[in-house]
């Protein structure tokens, strides 16, 4: 017995790393793409070039180095951020909904973003970083806060219920303000789709130290998000602290979700649906679904990202919008062909 | 409850989506009698409780109740015919006792007709014999889980049909409970000429109660009849691989299974009758 | 065995449901009187002070003959349709919620959220900005949209059946593909077609009148009973699908028969008033946590819903002085703190749901 599990246990694994290697070379390409695609396409021998000997009067050099590079970059990080804080939400509320969005930390980052236009006049997107980030933060303690209150504390249905009221109250102040302030719409609008557009060295240095932090804290929480899988009986059964563990990759999350709302604006899918495609690849287990669903978050984004430089030239369709007309379709198929394990 | 109906399956196959199960089965369960399904872990017998309860239905094949194949009955209508007990069903939350086993009337209501003292009598003695009454307004979600295994049985019950299909009812009960429980499917069966059908996990409970044994292996039936006749080491042996040796029930005069295992070698085989 | 004892126990279940049937009427009840207030408020607040004698006056006029032409308009021509648009619409939006949420067994499930009201927003902004539609226009096609979107999400979940997990994940794609319509309209299009548009997309009961309320007061008055009535097999739908099946519910058809309801509501609703943020969302857990295990929660939700969005757009239009808000904007912030408050403060039991 122990011996056919030991054995099926093994004969999985290798599969498992093959797989998160094999999404490791798609992504090297994607990466590769991102730079090289786009309005002016650049051959390979010009990254090299510009990344070890950039020549400072060369066009094609400036354009990676200032362009192509912090925006892929960004780009990685976000996917990334976007894909862990989507696989941590739903593993700790135990809810195939949960997501950055539902959670309260979008529209908090939003409407700070909002105030900052309409109140202190700022318009630039580095401006926006810290206020997306300070809105996310705020938004997701008093979701954990109001979620705390009560006899059991933060339990998986209250902390999704009160996501949802605290985003659909934040949402309430954010409409408000723009149906008064046709300036702040105007200025919104083009933040509030989530692009990778301008991103440029100054925002990719702004969030990367959060986001690598997260990055690392996040891949910590496998351990954590399969004891609360099972419930928080068995899994304080199983010496978990429930509420410390749940909080602690709350927090991981959180500081995944924020920087990547501050990088790129709010981008509902890729949190949303690449941790369920990763569960139907891995199965049931986080440690696993994390690291897949870190790798196919960016996949998704960058992959989206490039067909939105090419796909209405000479313009570009924002990778918000790409990420949810082209992933869509695939995750539709996907939950179809499957058959999804439900959390 | 006097007519008696009359379950039976041919040639069926089971399965979920490519993973087949059961396969080419064929069953008739004895009426008014106390039939017991046993078998190790995933070796079929749920989901031919769920086949048999028109929960899943065959590749091939068919389940027939009173002669008509089930699965082109209306489904209100075999409910009225028919309960059953499935394995892992949901209390909607902060539902009370009282309510969740009312909900066993479902088949017995029409789309206008209220709810009457006949329900109310149904649901009584439902809770009566599962010895939940006291229960009726206490919260679902805040029973234990012998209670609650207790009150899914009484909603069974409270539906009042003839044959009653139950897996694995005496899951989470303490030995009290599970002894009563099979008590109470036994009174339906001797005293009210119901048919009863239940998936069971302890060997020896199962020989005790059971009027019909039928024992399963790899999707297959091994052996059925009476236990007396049927369970003998060789069949226990095939069932769950394990040695064992096949005494007298001292209570029952019902064939008692008492697993060998690693640690006790049999010292001196005691021929058993 | 005397009579005494078989007697009893019957008596203790029937104690029990009418205990829950008491608690489920008081609800009701005062949920009921609370929506009569606030309908008798919106009656009298307003920019023109009217006498609560002149508003009764005016709201007998039809039968009595004795009008005032001044009153009369106030009170029957703008605040009485404004009045009960938000009753109807609230009302609707609240039943299309909680039959979502107890469908898809998810109490995030509501129709907001699993791309019905997307897919009436994108249709909506497609006509105001693409075609420059206003008034019926734009509600036929929010219509169109939800009733097309959800089509398509039951029949991209249908395999052999419709498992509730597949059908919202389903939906949050659709929503999602509907968002992104949206979004690029809203980067594509000139900033005053983008404003009309977000005015829509609040939800607002500015403009209501008797003329465009017809399809929402009959669907509610045809669907409000359709849903009454499939309630038991919802009922039994709560327990698991097997246990439902075993019970005689023909699951298929309940979970379609409930869906088809619950989307028309919303669609009509959403067509009068536009998408009014939160009531589908907030109604059922509220209504759900007022009852406790009173049971069916459809009434009591279409109570809330209608509380919430007549509440809503009283303080909208008076709370901030000249300023009107749309009531959109405050449903959010007053269904939110409602459920803010119940989850914390009213949550004996300590679950959530």
């Amino acid at each position: 017995m122990t011996v056919a599990a030991a054995e099926q246990r093994s004969s999985r694994v290798p599969a498992r790393a093959g797989g998160l290697l094999l999404l490791g070379v798609v992504l090297a390409a994607v990466l590769f793409l991102s730079i090289t695609v786009g309005a002016r396409p650049i051959a390979l021998g010009d990254v090299l070039a510009a990344i070890i000997a950039p020549a400072p009067d060369s066009t094609t050099h400036r354009i990676i180095l200032e362009l192509r590079l912090p925006r892929t970059l960004v780009g990685l990080l976000v996917g990334a951020a976007l894909g862990l804080s989507g696989a941590i939400l739903q593993g700790a509320t135990r809810n195939p909904l949960a997501d950055p969005g539902l959670l309260g930390i979008q529209s908090g980052a939003t409407l700070c973003v909002v105030l900052g236009i309409s109140v202190f006049g700022i318009t630039t997107l580095s401006g926006y970083v810290w206020l997306a980030f300070l809105g996310a933060g705020i938004a997701a303690v008093a979701v954990y806060l109001i979620a705390s209150m009560g006899r059991e504390g933060a339990t998986p249905v209250k902390l999704a219920l009160a996501g949802a009221a605290v985003t659909a109250a934040l949402g309430s102040v954010t409409s408000a303000i723009l149906i008064t302030s046709v300036e702040t719409l105007d200025q919104i609008r083009f933040w509030q789709v989530g692009a990778l557009t301008g991103r440029t060295t100054d925002i990719l240095l702004q969030v990367a130290p959060f986001l690598l932090f997260g990055i690392a804290l996040a891949l910590t929480t496998g351990r954590i998000l399969d004891g609360l899988a099972m419930g928080d009986d068995v899994a304080r059964g199983l010496g978990q602290r429930v509420q410390l563990n749940r909080a602690f990759a709350g927090l991981a999350a959180v500081i995944l979700a924020g920087g990547a709302v501050a990088a790129a604006g709010p981008i509902a899918f890729v949190g949303l649906t690449i941790p369920h495609v990763a569960r139907a690849m891995t199965g049931p287990n986080y440690r696993w679904i994390l690291p897949y669903s870190m790798l196919l978050g960016p996949i998704l984004l960058l992959g989206a990202d490039i067909i939105g430089r090419v796909i209405v030239p000479p313009g570009e369709l924002q990778v918000g919008i790409v990420t949810a007309a082209i992933g869509a379709p695939f995750f539709i198929a996907f939950v179809r062909r499957r058959k999804l394990a439900e959390l | 409850m006097s007519q008696n109906h009359q379950l039976s399956a041919t040639d069926v196959k089971l399965g979920y989506g490519e993973r087949t199960i059961v396969e080419k089965l064929s069953i008739t369960l004895p009426p008014d009698k106390f039939t017991v399904i046993v078998g190790a872990n995933a070796c079929g017998k749920s989901t031919l409780l769920r086949g048999l309860a028109r929960l899943l239905a065959p590749a091939s094949g068919s389940v027939y109740l009173d002669g008509r194949a089930i699965h082109q009955m209306s489904t209100r209508e075999v409910a009225t015919v028919l309960g059953v007990l499935p394995q892992t069903p949901v209390a909607p939350d902060g539902i009370t006792v009282a309510d969740l086993v009312g909900r066993g009337r479902y088949p017995h209501q029409g789309w206008f007709r209220q709810w009457t003292a006949t329900d109310d009598a149904a649901v009584a003695s439902a809770l009566q014999s599962t010895d939940t009454l006291d229960l009726a307004q206490r919260a679902v979600d805040e029973l234990s889980g012998g209670q609650r295994q207790r009150v899914w049985i009484a909603m069974a019950l409270a539906q009042r049909t003839d044959i009653l299909l139950l897996d694995e009812p005496t899951t989470f009960l303490d030995i009290n409970h599970q002894v009563e429980v099979l008590d109470l499917l036994t009174d339906l069966v001797r005293t009210q000429g119901r048919t009863v059908v239940a998936v069971l996990h302890d060997l020896n409970l199962a020989c005790r109660y059971a009027d019909h044994i039928v024992a399963m292996q790899g999707g297959r039936i091994v052996a059925e009849g009476a236990p007396a006749a049927v369970m003998t080491s060789a069949v226990v042996k095939t069932v769950f691989g394990i040695d064992s040796e096949v005494v007298i029930d001292p209570v029952s005069q019902s064939p008692m299974i008492v697993p060998i295992g690693r640690h006790h070698r049999l010292k001196q085989a005691v021929p058993a009758e | 065995m005397n009579v005494n004892v078989q007697f009893a126990p019957a008596a203790t279940v029937a104690a029990a449901r009418r205990k829950l049937r008491t608690r489920h009427r008081l609800v009701t009840a005062a949920l009921t009187l609370i929506v009569l207030a606030l309908v008798a408020a919106a009656l009298t607040i307003g920019d023109y002070p009217l006498p609560v004698a002149e508003v009764v006056t005016s709201l007998l006029s039809p039968f009595t003959g004795v009008t005032d032409p001044a009153s009369d308009f106030i009170v029957l021509g703008v605040r009485l349709p404004r009045a009960i648009t938000g009753l109807l619409a609230g009302a609707a939006l609240g039943l299309s919620g909680v039959i979502f949420q107890t469908v898809l067994r998810n109490p995030l499930a509501s129709p907001d959220i699993v791309g019905i009201t997307t897919g009436a927003s994108s249709a909506a902004v497609i006509a105001i900005i693409v075609f420059h539609a206003t008034g019926l226009m734009v509600a036929l096609s929010a219509t169109g949209g939800a009733v097309l979107i959800a089509a398509l999400i039951y029949a991209l979940s249908w395999r052999g059946g419709v498992t509730p997990y597949r059908l919202v994940l389903v939906g949050i794609g659709m929503a999602a593909i509907a968002a992104a319509i949206t979004s690029y309209l809203f980067t594509r299009a000139r900033i005053f077609e983008v404003q009309q548009a977000l005015a829509w997309l609040t939800g607002s009961l500015n403009g209501a009148s008797f003329d465009t309320l017809g399809p929402l007061a009959l669907g509610l008055l045809v669907l409000g009973p359709v849903a009454t009535i499939l309630y038991r097999p919802l009922a039994s739908l709560e327990l698991g699908d097997d246990a439902a099946k075993a019970l005689g519910t023909r699951v298929e058809v309940t979970r379609l028969g409930t869906l088809l309801v619950a989307v028309v509501l919303a669609a009509f609703a959403t067509a009068t008033v536009g998408p009014i943020a939160f009531v589908a969302f907030a109604a059922g857990p509220v209504a759900r946590r007022l009852l406790g295990p009173a049971g069916n929660p459809l009434l009591p939700s279409a109570l809330v819903g209608a509380a919430v969005t007549i509440g809503a757009d009283l303080i909208a239009q008076h709370a901030l002085g000249r300023n009107q808000l749309p009531a959109g904007v405050v449903t959010g912030a007053i269904g939110a703190l409602f459920l803010i408050y119940l989850l914390a403060a009213a949550n004996r039991s300590g679950r959530g749901g």
